[in-house]
């Protein structure tokens, strides 16, 4: 099976108040079409690790893979296109861009990336919103539709560009167990039918059991 | 590689949803650019209205005779005395000619030289004004009334009657409006003048001098070159002044020093002449280029200001948008075009403020004694400043928009997102 994304003996430190060793010798894999959950208590380094594997933080030691290639040291405007073209992100608070349109929030990613017209971008967008039930929303100001929906935006935002990879940084934790299944649902039907990896950090147990492999941290390092 | 249509989508986007705070920005850099054009505009027109009060009745070189006492004294010439320490007491001026010597040549030579716009002979002397038993001395200059009105704009000083008058009147004479007063005469009555050898000649009043300093227009008139040599009783050859008016002021200076030593006559040029006049001018431009750019310096603070607190507002954005894949570049293009936009907007505004309160400063009557030509306020309205206030917006934005956002460009989304 292809390996989407591989950590190799990653280490991180915190510098500031006092040197503090977060992350310790952490290596794993993720095949296509996993979908694999973090769990593990506060503050055991899961969120710090899920950053380093975005590529958002640069500050480790160790190496990354992403799909074979290693991205470590590769200058940061090489990183946001990486991240742009080949990981797709949701997150707590669900971030949109409050005084776009869902339908333009959806579309920025596919249009920094470039590769088509913006026809084609908005029909991706339509499309994409239509998988996740929520096409009716499409002309609304992001601001003005619920916590739920914003979610699902986020996730439709993080498949414009049908990246290799999704990452979650708890996208149901602010929502309540409605709305949580239903996200959850929705990266299982991806999972499922579109073949997509997913490396998903949850606090949410039931939320993780039903994933394909559980990755569960404990004090910086994975323990199981 | 830049995408600048998604890059002005999210610049645009930004600041139309925040109307009010980009007009704000803007409408700093529309009053800092307006007040610059206004200002300028007005400054240098009250300038160039009082240097021309001076400069344009003033010719670049002037030449005559001066009276002065030889250099060199018959004792330098003595070879005995040579190596002795001479002491001459109470020299006194050499009796020469007041007029000056193949004048017509020389005006010819100068109207030849390709710096010198014109060359125009004048004859001064001095005259009794003559009412009932009252004397009052006065200056008469011969002048070829034409030509003055085109080198030296004499057409503006004449309140009454007109250059051409003068020029096709035998014994006409433009009477200074201060003496007008005095003998209470109008165009049309004749005043005697008297030479100061005697003789009286009666001339027709043509019309009146007025050039704004009271002084001299209690004293001066004007008649043709020819009426003063009959007055006279001189050749029509005999010339006192040569005025010359050069096409660049700045050549005043050598060439003025060239007739000196060519001619052997006086020749002072405009800068020696109204030395304390340019210092004037000088220190007045000064002042209004501090306060313009005092004005414009203002006006990018303010843009700096609401950008600064825009991106402060805009940090989840800003952390979304690199989450997704945009670069620090592309951060800061989006507030760099955001900063150009507002000046660039602002600035083409205050232009046309600045335009439009100009215009309306010019149309402000304006009457003083001084200046009988000007009715409303003076406004140079030179396009030049419009291109140096426009680029300065320009430029000033650019700062204003480049430090905040470098900040932008710097931000760590990671710290943003988990900071939440």
């Amino acid at each position: 099976m292809n390996i989407v994304l591989e950590a190799k003996h990653i280490n991180k430190y915190f510098k500031k108040p006092v040197k503090f060793h977060v992350l310790k010798d952490i290596s794993f894999q993720i095949k296509k079409g996993e979908f694999a959950s973090i769990m593990g208590k506060s503050g055991c380094g899961k969120s710090t690790l899920l950053y380093i594997l975005s590529t958002m933080d640069t500050d480790y030691d160790g190496e990354l893979y992403l799909n074979n290639e290693l991205i470590t040291g590769q200058d940061r405007t090489h990183l946001s296109y990486l991240r742009n073209k080949h990981i797709g992100f949701v997150f707590q608070f669900h971030y949109l861009l409050s005084e776009f349109s869902v339908l333009e929030n959806v579309m920025l990613p596919a249009k920094k990336l470039a590769e088509k017209t913006n026809q084609e971008i908005e029909n991706d967008a339509m499309q994409k919103l239509k998988i996740l039930n929520i096409e009716h929303l499409a002309k609304k100001r992001a601001s003005q539709v619920s916590g739920g929906e914003k979610q699902r935006v986020a996730i439709a935002r993080a498949l414009i560009n049908n990246p290799s990879i999704i990452m979650g940084d708890e996208p149901t934790g602010n929502l309540d167990s409605y709305n949580a299944e239903n996200v959850f649902n929705i990266f299982k039907q991806l999972s499922d039918e579109q073949g997509l990896s997913l490396l998903v950090v949850t606090h949410d147990k039931d939320f993780a059991n039903k994933t394909d492999r559980i990755i569960q941290m404990g004090d910086g390092r994975i323990i199981g | 590689m830049t995408n600048w249509s998604i890059i002005l989508g999210i610049a645009k986007t930004h600041l139309l949803t925040k109307i009010k705070q980009t007009s704000i920005a803007a409408l700093g850099v529309t009053f800092g650019i307006g007040s610059y054009i206004t200002l300028v505009c007005f400054m240098t027109g009250l300038n160039t209205m009082l240097d021309d009060l001076i400069l344009n009745q003033t010719p670049h070189v002037h030449i005559y005779n001066e009276i002065e006492p030889a250099k060199q004294q018959p004792v330098s010439l003595y070879d005995d005395l040579n190596n002795s320490f001479n002491v001459i007491h109470s020299i006194k001026p050499k009796l020469s000619q007041k007029k000056i010597h193949n004048a017509i040549p020389i005006i010819h030579y100068l109207e030849n030289n390709d710096n010198v716009r014109g060359a125009l002979p004048q004859v001064k002397t001095q005259i009794f004004y003559i009412a009932g038993s009252i004397e009052i001395g006065g200056n008469l200059t011969g002048i070829n009334a034409i030509d003055e009105a085109k080198y030296f704009n004499m057409g503006d000083y004449i309140i009454e009657g007109s250059a051409e008058a003068l020029q096709n009147t035998d014994n006409g004479i433009l009477l200074g409006i201060g003496i007008a007063k005095k003998m209470a005469l109008k165009i049309g009555d004749r005043v005697q003048v008297s030479p100061i050898n005697g003789g009286i000649f009666p001339l027709k009043i043509v019309g009146f001098y007025q050039s704004g300093i009271a002084d001299l227009d209690a004293i001066q008139s004007f008649t043709n070159i020819k009426t003063v040599q009959r007055i006279l009783g001189e050749a029509n050859n005999y010339i006192t002044d040569i005025n010359v008016k050069l096409f660049d002021i700045e050549k005043a200076v050598p060439l003025a020093r060239t007739i000196e030593q060519q001619f052997n006559l006086k020749a002072i040029d405009i800068k020696t002449a109204n030395a304390q006049f340019e210092t004037g001018t000088t220190i007045r431009n000064l002042i209004t280029y501090a306060v313009s750019i005092t004005l414009l310096i203002v006006a990018g603070f303010g843009i700096y200001n609401i950008l600064n607190m825009l991106i402060y507002e805009k940090m989840n954005d800003i952390a979304i948008l690199k989450a997704t894949g945009f670069s620090g570049n592309d951060v800061q293009l989006i507030f760099m075009s955001q900063a150009m936009i507002i000046g660039f907007v602002g600035g083409v505004l205050g232009l046309l403020i600045g335009f439009g309160l100009a215009s309306l400063i010019e149309t402000i009557p304006f009457q003083t004694e001084a200046l009988p030509t000007v009715e409303t306020y003076p406004i140079n309205m030179n396009p030049l400043y419009f291109v140096i206030g426009f680029s300065f917006t320009m430029l000033s934005t650019f700062f204003a928009g480049y430090l905040p956002s470098k900040k932008a460009k710097k931000i760590d989304p990671v710290k943003i997102i988990r900071g939440q």
